[in-house]
């Protein structure tokens, strides 16, 4: 059986993680005063990404976790990823 | 009780009374067996209500039923053997029963979880069927629910899709009980490989159930939303999209077909090697081939689309996708034949319902094909001959894995044997059966009649009465092979622990099991199946 060993993250870490979290939700508030076409849903998402990425490494401990569990959270996200993809691939060639 | 053997099986109530120590129970092998009775009583509605479709299709005009009224029925009839039959099928039957003593575990990760999934499927069973009895009549819209149809139809389709959703979370729960068990429960010395390809077909199958799962529950929520609310998402009156409905429905429900098939396929790599008397050829390409399987197998659902107004390259790369699944599957075929070749098989019940399977599979692996290549699909689609290549998927392959595991495990989980010559002459007359109801449906296909309609032009008359009398074969043999069970629950004779001489650890137990499974949790040391 696999030992549950504790990983006792230090306060710091925490905090600099929740500094940086409420940085890019500025950076998401002041980026949506300007005009930037079709990449504002991309600069919306990319930065939310950024986001859950930081909660997941280090609020939900994947980082000091077994390497197992981030390969599942990764092939979750691939998965959930190419159906989007290959939906919108429907649409993009419909007229 | 006054029980003087050592230690009691798991059928001891442990003095509390039976209702509650049964639905209280958190026992993987109760957990089981509480399935295998619902599932049972579920499947033969489901069969009675296709016996009264085969009735009505046996002439031209209305014979039994009015035309709303079959639209019920084949819907209803769809509804429960997909989502109160097949999904749940063998994970939670025998999944339940076998997974712990195949890894050799007290138990699963999340026993109490397990009996809070089985109280949703009973829920979810329950709504559906209710649906036949209260509000505006049992759905009609085909248990695809597709859009527009389902959003404006006035029969009770937000009640049969909510039981569908609640369905869904049974399978959820079922699918991350079972990894998290795979995962943390494996005995001293079981590797990843030396599991039994029954484990790790369910593997993958939990794998699509997580991830798979969640789509369809959103969808059909999506349904409910706009019925209720008036919400344009798939009704293009209201500026929706109804292929999008059909792309949501089909990114899970295909992957569902796997969720129906690969323990199917496991059962069935369990049951070849113990009567050849063989080593399983390819033992990895087999593992592998499960998890290829539940991989691709999300990327396919377009094929189902092919004539619902897709996008011209989009269905090109669908259909050269569906392909693909074909290798992975084939793997599967030959290494059971190459396992096969040069043992000493014994034609006992359960190795007769496997070879059924392999045989009945390869014609709806191979007819799936045949639908799956876009130029003919344009021909055959929604007519019969998708209705019985589907038949011989499911119920053929499927369903005869069920039956395969039962008369396997039946010892194991009874503690009896059932009359083998008895049993033996059920499979052939549900074999029989099966090929006369389904057989001609693959001819009619082609010969262009529709699915889903009461009636026909009287030029497809004669292939109609032949699957007609073929259906009262299939239900004679059900009737049959349910008899031989039921006599051997209640007095077969007392089977030893390990009467067909397996390897796997499951055999290496009592026969009922205790209630903890194994008076000392075993060490593994080899691979499974290594017969001298
Ligand atoms: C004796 C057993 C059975 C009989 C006589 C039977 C008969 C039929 C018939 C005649 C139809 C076509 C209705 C139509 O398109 O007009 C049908 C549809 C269907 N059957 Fe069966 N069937 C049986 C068992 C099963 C089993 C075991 C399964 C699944 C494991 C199954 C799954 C389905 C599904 C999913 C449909 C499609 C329903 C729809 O169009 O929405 N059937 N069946
Ligand atoms: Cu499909």
């Amino acid at each position: 059986m696999v030992e549950q060993k504790p990983h006792i993250v230090e306060y710091l870490t925490n905090i600099y993680v929740w500094i940086a979290l409420a940085t890019l939700t500025i950076i998401t508030i002041w980026v949506s005063e300007f005009d930037l076409k079709l990449l504002t849903v991309t600069v919306a998402l990319g930065v939310a990404s950024i986001k859950a990425t930081l909660v997941l490494m280090y609020f939900m401990h994947l980082r000091f976790d077994s390497k197992i569990l981030t390969i599942m959270v990764l092939v979750t996200m691939i998965v959930f990823l190419s159906l989007i993809v290959f939906t919108f691939f429907d649409y993009s060639y419909r007229s | 009780m006054t029980n003087t053997q050592k230690h009691t099986d798991f059928y001891d109530n442990e003095g509390k009374p039976a209702w509650k120590a049964w639905l209280t129970t958190t026992d993987h092998k109760r957990i089981g067996l509480l399935y295998f009775y619902s599932l049972t009583v579920f499947f033969l509605v489901g069969v009675l209500l296709g016996l009264m479709m085969r009735f009505e299709l046996i002439s031209p005009g209305k014979d039994l039923v009015e035309a709303q009224t079959y639209n019920g029925l084949f819907t209803l009839h769809g509804v429960i053997m997909i989502f109160l039959f097949v999904i749940p099928g063998i994970p939670a039957v025998f999944g339940n029963l076998t997974l712990p003593l195949l890894l050799g575990a007290r138990d699963v990760a999340f026993p109490k979880l397990n009996l809070l999934s089985w109280y949703l499927y009973i829920g979810g069973a329950i709504l559906a069927l209710s649906t036949l009895l209260v509000g505006d009549g049992p759905p009609d819209t085909g248990w695809t629910f597709y859009a527009p149809y389902s959003v404006k139809t006035g029969t009770n389709v937000s009640m049969a899709v909510l039981s569908a959703f609640i369905l869904g979370f049974s399978s959820i729960l079922t699918g991350l009980n079972f990894l998290t068990t795979i995962h943390r429960m494996r005995c001293p010395g079981m590797t990843w490989f030396r599991m039994p390809l029954f484990a790790w077909a369910l593997y993958a199958t939990s794998w699509i159930q997580l991830l798979a799962t969640p789509v369809v529950g959103i969808t059909l929520l999506m349904i409910v939303v706009e019925r209720w609310l008036g919400i344009g998402l798939f009704d293009p009156v209201l500026g929706g999209d109804p292929v999008l409905y059909q792309h949501l429905f089909w990114i899970y429900s295909h992957p569902a077909v796997y969720i129906m098939i690969l323990p199917g396929m496991g059962v069935i790599s369990e049951i070849i090697p113990t009567f050849s008397r063989r080593r399983i050829f390819g033992y990895k390409a087999i593992a592998y081939a499960s998890l290829a399987i539940a991989f691709i197998g999300y990327f396919v659902w377009g094929h189902h689309m092919f004539t619902a107004g897709m996008s011209g390259p989009a269905r090109i790369i669908f259909s050269v996708l569906t392909f693909l699944v074909a290798i992975p599957s084939a793997i599967k075929v030959f290494n059971w034949l190459a396992t096969m070749y040069n043992g000493s098989i014994d034609l006992k019940p359960p190795m007769l319902y496997a070879l059924g399977f392999i045989f009945l599979f390869l014609i709806g692996g191979l007819s799936g094909l045949v639908v799956g290549a876009l130029a003919t699909d344009v021909h055959l689609h929604d007519t019969y001959f998708v209705v019985g290549h589907f038949h011989y998927v499911m119920f053929g392959g499927t369903g005869f894995a069920f039956f395969a595991a039962l008369h396997y495990w039946f010892p194991k989980i009874f503690g009896r044997m059932y009359n083998i010559k008895h049993a033996t002459r059920a499979f052939w007359l549900l074999f029989t059966g099966f090929n006369v109801l389904y057989f001609p449906m693959l001819v009619l296909g082609i010969m262009g009649m529709p699915r889903r309609y009461y009636d026909y032009l009287p030029q497809f008359q004669i292939p109609n009465v032949i699957s007609t009398v073929g259906s009262w074969i299939t239900v004679a043999g059900l009737i049959y092979m349910i008899v031989v069970i039921v006599k051997g629950i209640r007095n077969g004779e007392k089977a030893a622990a390990n009467p067909w001489n397996g390897l796997t650890l499951d055999w290496q137990t009592d026969s009922p099991p205790t209630k903890e499974n194994f008076d000392v949790i075993p060490t593994v040391t080899e691979r499974p199946y290594e017969y001298k």
